[in-house]
């Protein structure tokens, strides 16, 4: 089946060559989308701080607690939308709602003043263009590379999209400094950019044109779990996730360690993302070439050597550099990575809702990990609690190991791919 | 558009000569959307926070000896806009001198000033001046986030400050707060006021996402009390602090920034008697040796570390509802009386004695 695609479709470097990025343009556009978007979610981000304070005199307290009520959002959305791009063959246009929501969620902002009911709603709006979108434009870089290129096409999609979070901070800033307090000027430019992203998604993305006329429904979406090979990939992205102690906890640990400056506090994401940015792709080349799962599970070993170097004995610089480079490969090695891996298993009509399923899993698990590292924390102290995380995160990464062990198929078959149908 | 692509194909993107002429198009449209509203939106502002008939900087020079009166931040549309001026505490509704120093808020005692601004263009780093009875420099130090709390203790030996923090939220937007206290004689920066150990019931508290804000010094420049909150029970309470002992003790639940009276028996405070987002707060006075609470005749939610003007009656700024503007008013002490405008366009006042 796949043999056609390689006359069909123009890939920039053909995969195989070895050289060259080795995507079609579509993932490239797709990335761009992701970059563009972030530039302008990262503006809004940026100023929040000074603009509930300064600009409207509101307390960051109650306008915290009220944001803590819409995070379970996301997690439900990114079902539906994975749900409705299957249902309806409607990949990009799902997205482009998912994209265009955030957008215009911008304009809310400076109509609902300082209400902070209002703002809340507004944020709920453009997390839930998130959730919406993620699903069904995972799904579209997926179908946008053979099934050998999938890490790849991720790995260059992942590196675009932070590259967009290294970005958007400056635009902002940049801005920030022209406007002053016309904090409703950096509003409207979020929103302007913003649309930019959705016109490229519309003019220049491409969905997949399914043949079939069967339109999957929720009893599909459980008959993919049939598939024993992606339930169980699922299962291991959950577990694992149940074991991943978020990032805020990772940088508290090491400011707790090193007692670092209040000012290069902010910057310590931007370690753990530089490192992302420059191994996603070689990392994604790699896992096509010697196993996606394997990779993934390399990356999970990444992350018990970070937690072992946090609740170790090294301290100053060298542990700041030695965790956030594992903290990067980890997440080089396995955001992407579990989307390609999960993508090369899915029949094209049901990629966006199993991509959904098994992010969503992997997403409560870690949303669980958080609540209860912050009371082992409590409880014990940071020390004994992140020992206590890696003895628990060794003990699943061999469990995931036996279960994916062996297993590992290669995506080349796209008979096994399909027979899901 | 081709219709020739195998189903199972991986997809090319579309990009023919007339979707690039018609990215063209929109990117100049949104473009011009942006550019023109970000020159109104500027303009607007501009026009609006200095384009009023407020008093212009100039006169004597601003100083924190002399005469008894009220600093604060100047809010008046105006020249003088976001600049420190004072005004005389027997007339605080005369006419009013304006500095040159710009700050977004502001403390004052015993000699010594705490001006909390934003520095710089491209940048713009929140900074911690350190004010000599002159406003002349004396320290500067960098601020990790947006400027909230300011306090001096009344020797003018101690100072202290709050911000807001973003970076290590613990839930996707929410904040944190840092505090940290400055012994300006000795030039020792206690950065963090979460290293102290805290102790609530005789237990210590250990939880990571403990806050504190909001400190008020007593006459031996030690002891300090301050409010601690954590993130996931949202409540506030009162501590206690010793500064040599590097320790904290909790006094009381529901106390947010605490205001120590000048004889040093009560503290003023915001005391959080609503759920409503718009109207949480209203201030309170607990007397320290019998720790009885009493409202006071202010009913309006005040977000602000109120300050004592003298030992019977409390000022704080209110906003005005309209952006970041907001009037200086005061109220009786002990619960009585009703609230007075003392300053029109004014913010984060301090008495100067």
């Amino acid at each position: 089946m796949y043999v056609s695609s390689t006359r069909a479709d123009a890939p920039l470097a053909r995969p195989g060559s070895g050289r060259g990025v080795g995507v079609t343009g579509n993932v490239i556009a797709l990335g761009m989308v992701s970059l563009v978007t972030d530039i302008s979610s990262e503006m809004v981000t940026a100023v929040m701080p000074l603009y509930l304070v300064t600009g409207l005199g509101l307390t960051m307290l109650q306008f915290g607690f009220l944001d803590g009520l819409y995070s379970g959002v996301t997690v439900f959305l990114r079902l539906v939308g994975g749900h409705l791009a299957d249902r309806f063959a409607a990949r990009k246009p799902v997205a482009v709602v998912g994209y265009g929501m955030s957008a215009v969620a911008k304009l809310g902002l400076p109509l609902v003043g300082a209400s902070v009911p209002g703002i809340g709603a507004v944020l709920a709006a453009d997390r839930a263009g998130k959730g919406l979108r993620t699903a069904p434009r995972d799904a579209l870089i997926s179908l946008s590379g053979t099934p050998e290129a999938q890490g790849r096409a991720f790995g260059v999609h992942r590196a675009l999209d932070t590259v967009g979070a290294f970005t958007g901070p400056l635009v902002a800033f940049t801005i920030l400094a022209a406007v002053g307090t016309a904090y409703d000027a950096v509003f409207v430019v979020s929103f302007c950019v913003g649309m930019v992203a959705v016109a490229m998604l519309v003019l220049f993305v491409r969905d997949h044109r399914d043949p079939q006329e069967h339109r999957p429904g929720w009893r599909d979406g459980a008959r993919l779990l049939r598939d024993r090979p992606y339930r169980r990939l699922c299962v291991v992205a959950a577990v694992l996730g149940l074991v991943t102690v978020s990032d805020a906890f990772v940088y508290l640990l090491l400011q707790h360690r090193l007692e670092i400056r209040p000012h290069w506090f902010p910057l310590l994401p931007l370690g753990t993302a530089g490192v992302y940015l420059v191994l996603a792709l070689p990392l994604g080349r790699l896992a096509d070439r010697i196993g996606r799962r394997r990779v993934f599970l390399a990356g999970h070993g990444a992350l018990l050597a970070a937690y072992l170097f946090l609740g170790g004995p090294l301290g100053g610089v060298p542990l700041l550099l030695t965790v956030l480079a594992l903290h990067g490969v980890f997440y080089a090695a396995t955001d992407g990575v579990l989307s390609a891996a999960v993508g090369a298993r899915l029949p094209a009509a049901g990629r966006a809702g199993g991509m959904a399923v098994v992010q969503t899993g992997q997403a409560v698990g870690r949303f669980a990990s958080s609540m209860v590292f912050g009371a082992l924390w409590t409880a014990w102290g940071p020390a004994t609690a992140i020992r206590v995380l890696a003895v628990a995160l060794a003990v699943a990464l061999f469990g995931s190991t036996l279960a994916l062990a062996g297993r590992r198929v290669r995506a080349t078959r796209p008979t096994e791919v399909h027979d899901v149908r | 558009m081709s219709v020739d692509i195998d189903a199972d194909a991986p997809v090319r993107p579309v990009v023919t000569r007339r979707r690039v002429l018609v990215f063209a198009l929109v990117l100049v449209l949104l473009a011009g959307v942006a550019i023109g509203y970000t020159v109104y939106a500027v303009r607007r502002e501009d026009d609006r926070l200095y384009g009023g008939a407020g008093t212009a900087p100039g006169g004597p020079p601003l100083s924190l000896v002399g005469a008894p009166r009220l600093l604060f931040r100047s809010t008046e549309s105006g020249p003088g806009y976001g600049r420190l001026a004072t005004v005389a505490a027997a007339d605080p509704g005369g006419p009013r001198t304006v500095g040159e120093r710009s700050c977004d808020r502001v403390y004052a005692a015993g000699g010594t000033a705490v001006c909390l601004a934003t520095e710089g263009g491209l940048t713009r780093t929140p900074v911690a001046l350190v004010l000599d009875a002159n406003l002349r420099q004396v320290r500067r130090i960098e601020l990790a986030g947006t400027p909230n709390r300011a306090r001096v203790s009344a020797s003018g030996r101690m100072a202290s400050w709050t911000v807001f923090v973003y970076g290590d939220s613990y839930a996707s937007m929410t904040f944190s707060t840092r505090t940290s206290i400055l012994d300006t004689r000795t030039g020792e920066l206690t950065a963090n006021l979460e290293d102290f150990t805290t102790t609530r019931d005789g237990k210590e508290l250990k939880s990571p996402d403990r806050n504190f804000w909001g400190v008020t010094f007593t006459a031996d420049d030690n002891t300090f009390y301050a409010t601690l909150s954590t993130n996931t029970t949202g409540r506030t309470y009162l501590v206690r602090g010793d500064l040599a002992a590097r320790t904290m003790t909790v006094l009381r639940e529901n106390v947010e920034c605490p205001s120590l009276s000048p004889d040093g028996t009560r503290l003023v405070f915001k005391k959080k008697v609503s759920q409503s987002t718009r109207n949480p707060w209203r201030l309170h006075v607990l007397d320290l040796a019998t720790m009885r609470e009493t409202p006071l005749a202010e009913t309006h939610s005040v977000d602000d570390q109120a300050i004592w003007i003298d030992d019977h009656t409390v000022g704080y700024a209110l906003p005005t509802g309209s952006g970041a503007a907001g009037d200086v008013w005061s109220v009786p002490a002990d619960g009585g009386g009703a609230p007075a405008r003392l300053v029109v366009g004014g913010f984060s006042p301090a008495p100067l004695r």
